[in-house]
C-alpha cells in the first residue's frame, strides 16, 4: 500500500497534458497494444480502469502497473474555395496511468487508479480561418479511482468504486469573424480554470464460464464538470460601448460534460493466444451545447455554441501471443465512431469516424517485472465538414472545410507483481 | 525510472512524427490554382484612394493591408504570385503629421454609452506620426495615389514634397516618388510589371461631386489644358481619354498583361444617399414650434415668387410631415432684383439683403442629393452670416432668424449636388466608361465594371454568408464612414470582380475570398 501512495503521489507533483480529441483511450499499455480491449482480460492491475470486478482473479498479491504515452496529434484543414489552409501545433501530450490492486483475502481485492480518460489539446495558428471559433484549446481530466471487488464464485465478480475528478481548462477563441481595435488586433477570449471537480462511479462485473473463456461488463458513470468563477479575460476589443464588453477579466460559468461509458467484452484463450473484444458505448448525447456565461453580461448564456453529440460506439479487437517465457507480442484494432454529427463539426475537437491500428510487446525482466511498450496510430478519414452554427446577426454562418487527421500514440510502462 | 523513459519515446517518435497527415489534393501544391497566361510575379497596382487602401477618410495601415489589391496578391501567391509590397504609413491613426488639419487621422463610429451610434467623428486616441517628407526611398507595387486624377499620373512633379504645402504635389505620392520629378507612371514602368491593375478616373468627377458641384465642368469650358484645372473641377472628356489611353499603351508595352476597372456611379455611394432631400422634421423642438412663424414670413416672398412668375420656388414647410431644406440652387435665374422691388412694401430698408439671400433659391427636391458633410450644417446658426447681417443695418434677432442653414438661409452650392450638377458628372462618367471598355478591348485585357459591381451593392446588395452588403451609411458594410470609399469587406468584393475576371479573360483560377471574413467599419469612443 505505500507504494502505491507514492504513485498517487507522483501523478500530483507530475504535470499532464493531452492531445486528440477529447475522449482519449490511453488507460494502459497492454490494453492500448490490444487494441485498448480489456473488460474481460485478466492481465495486469490496468483492470482498476478497465474492470474491476476482474482483480480479484489476479494471481498475486500486489499488482502494479504504470505507464506513460506520448501523444503526436496533427489535424490539418484546407477550403479551396477560398484559398485557406491551417495546420495544428502538433505538440507532445504525455498521459499517464497508475494502477495498483491488492488481494485482501481470497474473495476481496481492492485498488487504486490515477488515469486520464479525457483530454484535448488543439492549437490551431491565432488568427486562422476559423479563430471565431476556437485559436487554441486545452482540457484535462484526471480520474482518481480507489475500487473494491468481490470474488463470488470462481465463474463471477463483481467491483466497482467511486471517481474523483480534477480538471482544467483553457480555451482562447476570437469574439467573431471580423471585430479588431484601432490596430487591428483581432479581439479575443481566453477561458481559463483549473482545479475543477467533481465526483462520479464506476461499477463492472466478470463472468467466467469456463477456464479460458470470460466475459466483462464494466459502467463508468457520466461527470458534469462544473466551472462556477473561472476567469475569462477579453482582449483587443474597441473601446467602445457598442462592443458591450471591455478588455480584462470577469468571470464565467460553464460545464462540460465527461460522458458516460458501458462496455462489454469478452476474451478467450487459447494455449499461446488470448483473443478479446469490446464493445464501448460512450453516452455523448449528454453533451448537448457548451454554454459560457459571462459575470460581465447579467443576463442569459453568452457563448451559446450547440455541440448536439449522439452517443457513439467503438469496436475493439486485440490479439495477445505468448512467444517465449520473456517475450509478449500484442496487436489490435478497433473501429471509433464520431459522436459528432453533421454540421457539428468543429475544429476545437475535429473528431470524425477512425481507425486504430496497435502493437506492443512485453518484456519480463525478471518474473515479477515487465516492461510493456505500445503503440498506436489513430488514422482519421479526410472528411469535408462544416460546423453550420456559429452566428452572426441571428443568421448561421457555417464554417467548413477539408479536415484530416491522425495520432500516433508510443508508450512505455511497467507492471510489477509480488 | 518514467522520467528516463519519456526520453526514449521522445526518440522513438522522432521517427514517427514524419508521418503527418497530408490531404489527398493539397491546395498549396500546384495544379488546384493556376494563374492561367498571366506572369504575376510583378504585380503593380496603379490608382487612386480606393488602390491604395484609403478607408474612413484616411489612409492608414490596416486599411492599406486590405486594400483590393493587396488583397488579389494573397490570392495570387496560392500560383506564381510574387512578394507585393505597399507604402504602409506608419500607423492606424492616419493623416499626415506634417499638417494634421488638412489630412487629419480616421473616422470611427462613436457610440453612446447606451449602444445607440451617433455618427463618425476623427479618432483621436492617437495623433498622425506619418510625415509626408519622409520619402520611402523604395518602390512599392502598391502605386495607389489618394487624391489621383488621371492626368496626375503623368504629372511631373506630383511626388514633390515641397509643392504638397502649395497644392501643386500630393503627400501621399511624395513618400515614395524615386524624386521630386518624376511621375507616378514613370516610377510604375521602371519597376518593370509583369501584371498591372489601373482603376484611375473616379477622382476625375468625385472631387467636382462631394464639393457639390463647386468646381467647373470642362466639358462645358471646353478646356483641354488640365495644369490649369481648380481641383474640383469636372476632367474635360478627350483630356481623359487621351492620357488614359497613353498610360495603357505605356502599360502594355512588351506584351504586359493586366486588368481595367471602370467608374462607378459616384452618387450612388452614401456620401450623396444618405441625408434626405428633406430632413426637417416638425417633431424637432428646435424647427417644429418655429413652422408658423416660418410659413408667415414666406408667405410673403411667396406672394413675391408667384408675382415674377417663378411659382414653383415657393417655400413651405408642413407640420406633419419632414420638409425639404431650402437650398440655393445656381442653375437657376437670378431674380435678386426684381426681388428686391416686389419685396419692399413689406420688408422696407431690409429688401435688398432678404432678396439677395432667395434670389436663387428653393426648397430642394428628391432630384436634389445632399451631401454627407450637410448633416452637420442643417438646421445650423451661420454665425459669419449673422455677423454680415448685422453688419448690413438688420438687427441682431432678424439677423439670427435669416441664419439658420437650409431653414432660412439658403444650403450652399457645395451641400447639394442639384439636377444639373448630377447630369454634368454622369455626362463625364459615360464618356469615361466608354473610353476604359474601348481601350481595355483593343488591348485585350481584362476588364471589370466596378459601375455594376457599385450599382449590385447601391441596389439589392450584394449577400455573403453573413449577410448583405449594402450601401447603407456605416452599417451597410460596403463603405467606409467617410462615404465613399469601401470597406475591407467591398475592397474583398472588389477583388473577388477581378479574380473572375481574369479567370475569364486568361484563364486563371484562383480562389475567390470571403467577404464575411473582412470587417467593416470601426467602433471607437477614444474621439474629442
Amino acid at each position: 500500500m505505500r507504494k502505491l501512495l507514492l504513485l498517487v503521489l507522483f501523478v500530483l507533483v507530475a504535470t499532464v497534458t493531452y492531445a486528440g480529441g477529447y475522449r482519449v483511450s490511453v488507460q494502459g499499455q497492454r490494453a492500448i497494444a490490444m487494441g485498448h480491449t480489456g473488460v474481460a482480460v485478466v492481465n495486469s492491475a490496468e483492470l482498476v480502469f478497465f474492470n474491476p470486478a476482474g482483480l480479484v482473479y489476479l494471481e498475486n498479491k500486489l499488482n502494479v502497473s504504470v505507464g506513460v504515452t506520448g501523444i503526436f496529434s496533427d489535424v490539418i484543414y484546407q477550403n479551396e474555395e477560398f484559398g485557406v489552409a491551417a495546420e495544428t501545433d502538433s505538440s507532445m501530450g504525455t498521459p499517464l496511468n497508475l494502477y495498483g490492486s491488492y488481494k485482501v483475502n481470497d474473495w476481496m481485492s481492492v485498488g487504486l487508479g490515477v488515469y486520464t480518460p479525457y483530454g484535448s489539446e488543439v492549437r490551431w495558428p491565432t488568427d486562422w480561418a476559423g479563430s471565431h471559433l476556437v485559436n487554441e484549446i486545452e482540457l484535462a481530466a484526471i480520474y482518481v479511482q480507489p475500487v473494491v471487488s468481490f470474488k463470488l464464485s470462481e465463474h463471477f465478480s463483481v467491483g466497482g468504486g467511486p471517481i474523483y475528478v480534477r480538471g482544467s481548462v483553457n480555451f482562447n477563441r476570437n469574439l467573431n469573424r471580423t471585430l479588431s481595435d484601432i490596430e487591428g488586433n483581432r479581439s479575443n477570449v481566453t477561458i481559463d480554470d483549473s482545479g475543477v471537480s467533481n465526483w462520479g462511479w464506476s461499477v463492472g462485473a466478470m463472468f467466467n464460464p469456463t477456464k479460458n473463456f470470460r466475459l466483462g461488463f464494466n459502467y463508468r458513470s457520466k461527470i458534469i464538470m462544473e466551472v462556477e468563477g473561472g476567469d475569462a479575460t477579453f482582449a483587443n476589443v474597441p473601446n467602445s460601448p457598442a462592443v458591450g464588453l471591455t478588455n480584462g477579466s470577469t468571470s464565467f460559468d460553464a460545464k462540460l460534460p465527461l460522458p458516460a461509458e458501458l462496455t462489454v467484452g469478452l476474451s478467450y484463450e487459447y494455449q499461446k493466444w488470448l483473443f478479446a473484444f469490446d464493445y464501448n458505448r460512450q453516452f455523448w448525447g449528454v453533451y448537448k451545447s457548451l454554454d459560457i456565461d459571462f459575470a460581465s453580461t447579467p443576463t442569459g448564456p453568452d457563448s451559446v455554441n450547440p455541440r448536439n453529440y449522439q452517443d457513439s460506439s467503438v469496436y475493439r479487437f486485440g490479439l495477445q501471443y505468448q512467444a517465449t517465457e520473456k517475450i509478449t507480442l500484442r496487436a489490435g484494432y478497433y473501429r471509433d465512431e464520431s459522436p459528432v454529427q453533421e454540421g457539428f463539426f468543429a475544429p476545437e475537437t475535429p473528431r470524425n469516424d477512425s481507425d486504430g491500428y496497435t502493437g506492443g510487446v512485453s518484456f519480463a525482466i525478471s518474473p515479477k517485472l515487465a516492461i510493456d511498450a505500445s503503440f498506436f496510430y489513430l488514422r482519421f478519414e479526410e472528411v469535408d465538414a462544416s460546423y453550420d452554427f456559429y452566428q452572426e446577426n441571428g443568421q448561421n454562418v457555417p464554417f467548413g472545410g477539408t479536415y484530416k487527421s491522425s495520432i500516433i500514440a508510443p508508450g512505455l510502462g511497467l507492471t510489477y507483481k509480488l | 525510472m518514467i522520467k528516463k523513459n519519456i526520453k526514449y519515446i521522445a526518440i522513438l517518435a522522432l521517427g514517427l512524427v514524419a508521418c503527418e497527415s497530408e490531404f489527398d489534393n493539397p491546395i498549396e501544391e500546384s495544379g488546384v490554382y493556376t494563374s492561367g497566361d498571366l506572369d504575376l510575379s510583378n504585380y503593380v497596382a496603379l490608382g487612386n484612394s480606393l488602390t491604395a487602401g484609403f478607408a474612413d477618410g484616411a489612409l492608414y495601415i490596416t486599411g492599406q493591408e486590405n486594400s483590393y489589391p493587396n488583397i488579389l496578391s494573397e490570392q495570387f501567391a496560392l500560383a506564381g504570385g510574387g512578394e507585393f509590397t505597399q507604402p504602409l504609413m506608419a500607423d492606424n491613426v492616419g493623416g499626415f503629421s506634417d499638417d494634421p488639419v488638412t489630412f487629419p487621422s480616421r473616422f470611427v463610429l462613436v457610440f453612446e454609452d447606451d449602444g445607440t451610434p451617433v455618427g463618425p467623428a476623427r479618432y483621436t486616441g492617437g495623433s498622425p506620426s506619418t510625415s509626408f517628407a519622409t520619402n520611402l526611398a523604395s518602390s512599392f507595387n502598391n502605386m495607389g495615389v489618394p487624391g489621383a486624377k488621371s492626368y496626375h499620373l503623368v504629372a511631373p512633379g506630383y511626388g514633390n514634397a515641397a509643392g504638397v504645402a502649395l497644392g501643386a504635389a500630393n503627400p501621399y505620392f511624395a513618400r515614395f516618388a524615386s524624386s521630386s520629378e518624376t511621375t507616378v507612371i514613370k516610377d510604375a514602368l521602371d519597376q518593370k510589371p509583369s501584371f498591372f491593375s489601373l482603376w484611375i478616373g473616379n477622382n476625375d468627377i468625385l472631387s467636382y461631386a462631394t464639393s457639390g458641384g463647386v468646381g467647373e465642368d470642362h466639358n462645358e469650358t471646353g478646356n483641354l489644358d488640365p495644369s490649369t484645372y481648380g481641383s474640383n473641377d469636372i476632367t474635360n472628356n478627350n483630356v481623359f481619354a487621351s492620357i488614359y489611353n497613353d498610360l495603357v499603351t505605356a502599360l502594355v508595352a512588351g506584351e504586359t498583361e493586366g486588368i481595367l476597372l471602370d467608374i462607378p456611379d459616384i452618387t450612388s455611394a452614401p456620401f450623396f444617399t444618405t441625408v434626405p432631400h428633406a430632413p426637417l422634421s416638425p417633431l424637432d423642438p428646435n424647427f417644429g414650434p418655429q413652422i408658423p412663424t416660418l410659413n408667415a414670413t414666406y408667405g410673403q416672398l411667396n406672394l413675391a415668387f408667384a408675382a415674377l412668375g417663378v411659382p414653383e420656388r415657393s417655400i413651405e414647410f408642413s407640420t406633419t410631415t419632414a420638409s425639404p431644406v431650402v437650398v440655393k440652387d445656381e442653375s437657376l435665374i437670378d431674380i435678386t432684383a426684381d426681388l428686391t422691388v416686389a419685396i419692399t412694401p413689406v420688408f422696407g430698408p431690409l429688401a435688398p439683403v432678404v432678396a439677395a439671400q432667395y434670389g436663387q433659391a428653393r426648397q430642394a427636391t428628391s432630384s436634389d442629393l445632399l451631401v454627407l458633410t450637410s448633416s452637420s450644417v442643417i438646421g445650423q446658426l451661420d454665425t459669419d452670416r449673422v455677423a454680415e447681417l448685422v453688419g448690413l443695418g438688420v438687427s441682431q434677432e432678424m439677423a439670427g432668424q435669416l441664419s439658420v442653414k437650409g431653414v432660412t438661409l439658403p444650403l450652399e452650392d457645395q451641400y447639394v449636388l442639384v439636377p444639373s450638377e448630377q447630369t454634368a458628372i454622369s455626362n463625364a462618367q459615360s464618356s469615361y466608361n466608354a473610353t476604359i471598355r474601348a481601350i481595355a478591348s483593343a488591348n485585350g485585357l481584362a476588364f471589370v465594371s466596378a459601375k455594376a459591381l457599385l450599382s449590385r451593392v447601391a441596389g439589392g446588395g450584394i449577400p455573403f454568408d453573413g449577410g448583405v452588403v449594402t450601401s447603407t451609411f456605416a452599417s451597410g458594410g460596403g463603405f467606409s464612414l467617410d462615404g465613399i470609399h469601401p470597406t475591407p469587406r467591398g475592397h474583398a468584393l472588389a477583388a473577388n470582380a477581378i479574380l473572375e475576371a481574369l479567370e475569364e479573360t486568361y484563364g486563371a483560377k484562383f480562389p475567390k475570398v470571403n467577404p464575411g471574413d473582412y470587417g467593416t467599419v470601426t467602433a471607437s469612443n477614444e474621439v474629442n
